[in-house]
């Protein structure tokens, strides 16, 4: 082909050898680069097709950020919220790369939602393509698992009640509903189990799966090539074909940056706030979802307890299968979207129906006396919370430091002073080169115990250095009472 | 392949032909312009990274706190070397650790109080005071030192660490440090 614009060696003479990757082998048409940058795009280059590659970007972003995030999150319900408020308030761009973390997961939403949208119209699901779509679904579902997983992780109040409503959703399905939300929870209630499995499945668990999906998502694709657009004729159409690269490459590019900037501004802008930490007592708080699942949450609204599960179950379930159906369902090969009148109003009433009930939700919550006043203050709250410094955990006190002792027992430690023990076992009990901790050594010997030892130490601690210890009876006891306190 | 497709190629493959070896050269330049766009829109994001991972190498080390000891009264008395426990807080990322260190209140040459840390210079045991021989020894390695701090003998590379202290409002503060064990000079750590 007089055409390839990459000759064989013009990618890295070095790699080229060893890898082949610009190398046109035996019986194939393209070397592997050459098969990428050369996809003949039907009708040329368009702006329609950067929404596939703007989602590529983005996940591998999230992927960046979120890896970022890992150097100082800690998955406990005792030190996560912590962990979010130090990175977010001291840790230099803290603040910024969590912001773009955040705001990356409703790009992915957006981007996601124009993608499937272009798909559509364009009657790109049709013909050879059933698998692509089967897999994009899949995809689709895949990232809103993340983004709810993903809620939970600040341990703010909002990502507690979130996750609370969110998961008790569950329950509405027959049978397995209730096991499936104590397994997700790890119990009955939510709590630290529950963080370590939203962790697993944030970090681990789903983001294997999306990297396992996208390599088979654009593995269809190029099996499958461009759909090009969805009227012209197929002569015409293919004159006017034009290789992905460089017209196509650049709308991509073009388009990611669009993302980069749009994302830069609002979290230098508009950074994401954290709340307070998650109190599982506090009785008023409202909770609100990400603004993508508020018209689901709408609509949940309307379902009474009788008829609920047909609203939040049959009717969610049948939409979902319409749409995981709909190439073995419009099996025409019609793609011009006038001529599908029936699936194309189906999909502008759903996301008109889903928009109306955001509308409404928001409404509400502005009308409502017995909420707007309430969502108010939560968010002074979190701007209050925003304004405090951050505040260190105490953490690894020392028994010495801390405890409130018995007369007797603070008597026993003065001699444990006086005697010297303090020179081998350290000043805070946590042990030196030389002794190791008494730390706990009430929990594992009992008075009798701890007064033979002291009397006539093992001979492992004999070695050690330690003297068979010479005081006066009450002293001896004051000394036991104070290790017996170490617990 | 198919007999339009040949018809697409082989027009812009004239087209190339007339543009000689131009086209091929604008495209592989347009590759370098790309590619450094793409760089360097990448080096910029890796600022905020990079900040971000190297934040706790970078900040600014906490200001040195002074604790407090004692009342100089209290200590009038002193004038072989007494043991005293101070409160020492320090910041371990997102953590805040309190805990007890052991320090010597002790009269240097001129009879004003000094403070010592009580880390051997050698190993870092705890030096302990022996009232009956008058002098300092670490039970580990047997360091000994004089009242005030000097070294006597044994495997210690100096003697024992003197730590800044002074006295405000009638209460001998002391600023506890660690430093760095087996080399010849006093080394701040943290």
């Amino acid at each position: 082909m007089a055409t390839q614009p990459l000759e064989p060696g013009a990618f890295n003479p070095w790699i080229d050898r060893r890898s082949g990757i610009s190398d046109r082998r035996k019986g194939e048409a393209e070397s592997p680069l050459g098969a990428v940058l050369n996809e003949p795009i039907p009708g040329g280059a368009s702006l329609a097709y950067v929404f596939g590659s703007g989602l590529l970007y983005l996940f591998l972003s999230q992927i960046v950020t979120g890896m970022f995030l890992a150097l100082y999150y800690v998955p406990s319900a005792d030190h996560a919220h912590t962990t979010v408020a130090y990175l977010t308030k001291e840790v230099t761009s803290g603040s910024f790369i969590r912001s773009i973390h955040a705001y990356g997961s409703s790009a992915i939403v957006i981007v996601l939602l124009l993608h499937i949208s272009q798909t559509f119209l364009y009657g790109a699901y049709k013909g050879r393509r059933k698998l692509l779509w089967l897999a994009g679904c899949v995809l689709f579902a895949l990232m809103l698992g993340m983004s709810f997983t993903g809620y939970l992780l600040p341990w703010d109040q909002k990502a507690y009640f979130a996750t609370t409503v969110g998961t008790n959703i569950l329950t509405y399905i027959p049978v397995i509903g209730g096991p499936l939300k104590s397994l997700l929870r790890g119990g009955a209630e939510m709590g630290t189990i529950t963080l370590s499995r939203f962790f697993v499945l944030h970090v681990f668990l789903l983001p294997s799966l999306i990297l396992g999906f996208i390599a088979a998502h654009v593995l269809l694709f190029r099996r499958a090539g461009p759909a090009g657009p969805f009227q012209g004729d197929p002569q015409a159409l293919k004159r006017s074909t034009e290789p992905f690269y460089p017209k196509q490459v650049v709308f991509d590019l073009l388009f990611a940056l669009v993302i980069i900037g749009c994302l830069g501004l609002l979290a230098h802008y508009l950074p994401v706030a954290l709340g307070p930490k998650a109190n599982p007592s506090d009785t008023h708080y409202v909770p609100r979802p990400e603004w993508y699942y508020i018209p689901v949450f709408q609509w949940l609204k309307y379902w009474e307890s009788g008829f609920a599960v047909v609203g939040i179950l049959v009717i969610p379930a049948f939409v979902a299968l319409l749409f995981v159906a709909l190439p073995f369902l419009d099996r025409r090969p019609e793609r011009r979207p006038w001529k599908r009148p029936v699936s194309v109003s189906i999909y502008a009433f759903i996301f008109i129906g889903l928009g109306a009930l955001g509308g409404i939700s928001h409404r509400n919550d502005l009308r409502d006396p017995a909420i707007a006043p309430q969502l108010a203050k939560q968010q002074t709250d979190v701007d209050a919370f925003m304004k405090k410094p951050f505040e260190p955990e105490l953490a690894g006190v020392s028994p010495f430091a801390a405890q409130s002792l018995s007369p007797i027992a603070s008597q026993g430690k003065r001699v444990f002073e006086e005697e010297g023990c303090i020179e081998c076992h350290g000043a805070d009990l946590s042990g030196t080169p030389s002794a190791p901790s008494l730390l706990g050594v009430g929990q594992k010997h009992d008075a009798a115990k701890l007064r033979s030892i002291l009397n006539q130490p093992t001979d492992a601690m004999a070695d050690g250095g330690m003297q068979p210890v010479d005081v006066r009876e009450e002293d001896l006891a004051a000394l036991i009472a104070f290790l017996e306190s170490l617990k | 392949m198919n007999h339009s497709d040949e018809i697409h190629i082989s027009s812009t493959a004239e087209e190339y032909k007339k543009l000689g070896g131009t086209a091929s050269s604008r495209r592989s330049f347009l590759a370098l312009l790309l590619s450094a766009g793409a760089a360097s829109v990448g080096a910029l994001l890796s600022v905020p990274l990079l900040r971000f991972l190297l934040h706790p190498l970078v900040k600014a080390k906490t200001q040195a706190s002074w604790k407090e000891i004692g009342s100089v009264e209290d200590l009038a008395s002193v004038t072989s070397p007494v043991k005293k426990l101070v409160k020492v807080e320090q910041r371990d990322g997102w953590r805040k650790i309190v805990s007890e260190k052991a320090v010597y209140v002790c009269r240097d040459a001129n009879g004003h109080l000094c403070t010592l840390s009580s880390v051997c210079p050698h190993l870092g045991c705890s030096i302990a005071w022996h009232d009956d021989k008058n002098k300092f020894i670490c039970p580990c390695h047997n360091g000994q030192f004089t009242a005030e701090g000097k070294l006597l003998g044994g495997p210690p590379p100096r003697g024992m660490d003197r730590l800044e202290s002074k006295v405000e409002d009638g209460k001998l503060v002391v600023h506890y440090q660690t430093f760095k064990q087996l080399v010849p000079n006093k080394e701040v750590i943290a």
